[in-house]
């Protein structure tokens, strides 16, 4: 059987691959995509063995560093980098949780400072029993995954 | 070495130790103006009667003039200053700045922005390092160490911020914890995570005649009202954690009731008279003990 891209293939940039479908506006807001002004094409609730439904996002002419693009593990850990080069794939990474997050999670904690004073959040990241938990670096207070909410970026 | 103090883990085993040795020194001299030319502001944006007071007769016994608020409803805060002003502005007239308030992290957010040294005197329910440090230095006092002790901590350990730090601190020294607290009161398993990772023995119950013939310390908190979604559950678990002097019959000769106050029905007043009543003086050693920190913050 033909097999066909259900997003079209980039000639150079960076594709994103394995982003559970709920997550894909999230990870366009935390990477400031829809600021930007390369080409974008992304496609959702695609069928995966993996996730069940996942997204793909494919952006040209832009790379993105280890620290940014690493923001995204809170939400879509195993999400898969590829960097083509010329409709190659050159280089595959895979994400790795960052030791600090700034600016992109809400503390939970509804009297903490960071939620009452113009103040951009930090947590250290912990991962406890599998699950991916943030501590907040004011109120030390812990933001679980049921609970995080991430600070649109627009 | 730490330049402010906002939470107790700011301070190693060491520091903790060594702002113990120093309310030594106070306690046994107190008048020791040896920061005539310093200025302490103390600003408190919530109410306080221990902490406040004690600050400000810890600065002045060190010679320091106070400058401050007890009461932000005179300041900026009332027209929208942010925080960040305010300490901006405070730190252009003070060497050293006390602050509570009733956000959790304002402390941190404050020795951020701050110049000067910042002492955290409370941050909402997260912490109060220089309770805990007082606390240390009166189970040191009535103690003669703080190893290897059975400390049992009653009340409200779900929401209580003096049991959180105090139960950090302590794990520097090998202690044995018992929590007594009703259901809706329990201590948070990220807490009890915290000990088990350092192999710190503890056990619970919800009986406080359970534990009080083993303990050299019994660590009284309140129990509030407001934390209570059921208010007849309330009534009578408040009546449950009520300490009277004929509970202590078994008790250690050198066990000790500690109480951060202000105590409302949770001990007696029958226990007052009592040896092992402690919490008085554990109020007068906040002053040597905010001495001992103001003097290490300073130099």
């Amino acid at each position: 059987m033909e097999k066909h891209l259900k997003v079209s293939a980039i000639k150079n940039g960076t594709v994103l691959d394995h982003i559970p479908a709920e997550q894909l506006f999230k990870v366009i807001d935390i990477l400031g995509l829809s600021c930007i002004s390369n080409q974008i094409t992304f496609g959702t609730n695609l069928d995966s063995k993996l996730l069940g439904k996942k997204a793909i996002i494919k952006i040209s002419d832009r790379y993105f560093e280890s620290d940014e693009i690493n923001r995204i593990a809170l939400i879509a850990p195993q999400a898969k980098i590829n960097i083509i080069q010329n409709f190659k794939v050159v280089e595959k990474r895979v994400l790795s949780i960052p030791s600090s997050i700034k600016g992109i999670a809400k503390c939970m904690n509804p009297v903490c400072v960071t939620n009452h004073q113009p103040i951009e959040t930090l947590f250290t990241t912990i991962t406890d029993e599998n699950e991916l938990k943030l501590l907040c670096h004011y109120c030390e207070k812990i933001t679980d995954k049921e609970n995080l909410k991430i600070i649109s970026n627009n | 070495m730490s330049r402010n103090l906002i939470s107790i883990q700011d301070f190693s085993k060491e520091e903790i130790l060594e702002v113990l040795k120093m309310a030594a020194g106070f306690e046994k001299n107190p008048s020791q103006p040896i920061f005539r030319d310093k200025v302490v502001a103390s600003i408190f944006f919530e109410p306080s009667t221990r902490t406040r007071l004690s600050f400000e007769t810890a600065a002045n016994r060190l010679g320091a003039r106070v400058i401050g608020f007890s009461d932000a409803g005179n300041t900026s805060v009332t027209k929208g200053e942010t925080i960040k002003d305010t300490i901006k502005m405070v730190s252009n007239y003070a060497d050293l700045i006390v602050m509570r308030h009733p956000l959790e992290g304002s402390a941190r957010y404050a020795s951020e922005i701050s110049p000067v040294p910042v002492i955290n005197a409370g941050d909402g329910s997260n912490q109060h390092p220089s309770q805990t440090l007082l606390d240390l230095y009166s189970i040191q006092k009535t103690q003669g160490r703080l190893d290897n002790l059975f400390i049992n901590m009653v009340g409200d350990l779900k929401y209580g911020r003096t049991v959180h730090s105090l139960l950090q601190a302590m794990s520097h020294f090998n202690p044995t914890f018992l929590f007594t607290a009703p259901e809706e009161l329990k201590l948070p398993n990220e807490y009890k995570e915290y000990l088990r990772k350092r192999n710190i023995r503890f056990e619970e119950t919800r009986n406080l005649s359970d534990g009080i013939c083993q303990s050299d310390i019994l660590y009284m908190t309140r129990v509030q009202r407001e934390r209570f979604t059921d208010a007849i559950e309330y009534e009578r678990v408040k009546n449950v954690y009520s300490l009277n002097n004929s509970m202590l019959d078994g008790a250690k000769p050198n066990m000790k009731i500690l109480h951060p106050l202000p105590r409302v029905n949770e001990i007696a007043l029958d226990v007052d008279n009592s040896d092992h009543a402690y919490y008085f003086d554990q109020a007068k050693n906040g002053v040597y003990t905010r001495m001992a920190i103001i003097t290490k913050l300073f130099s």
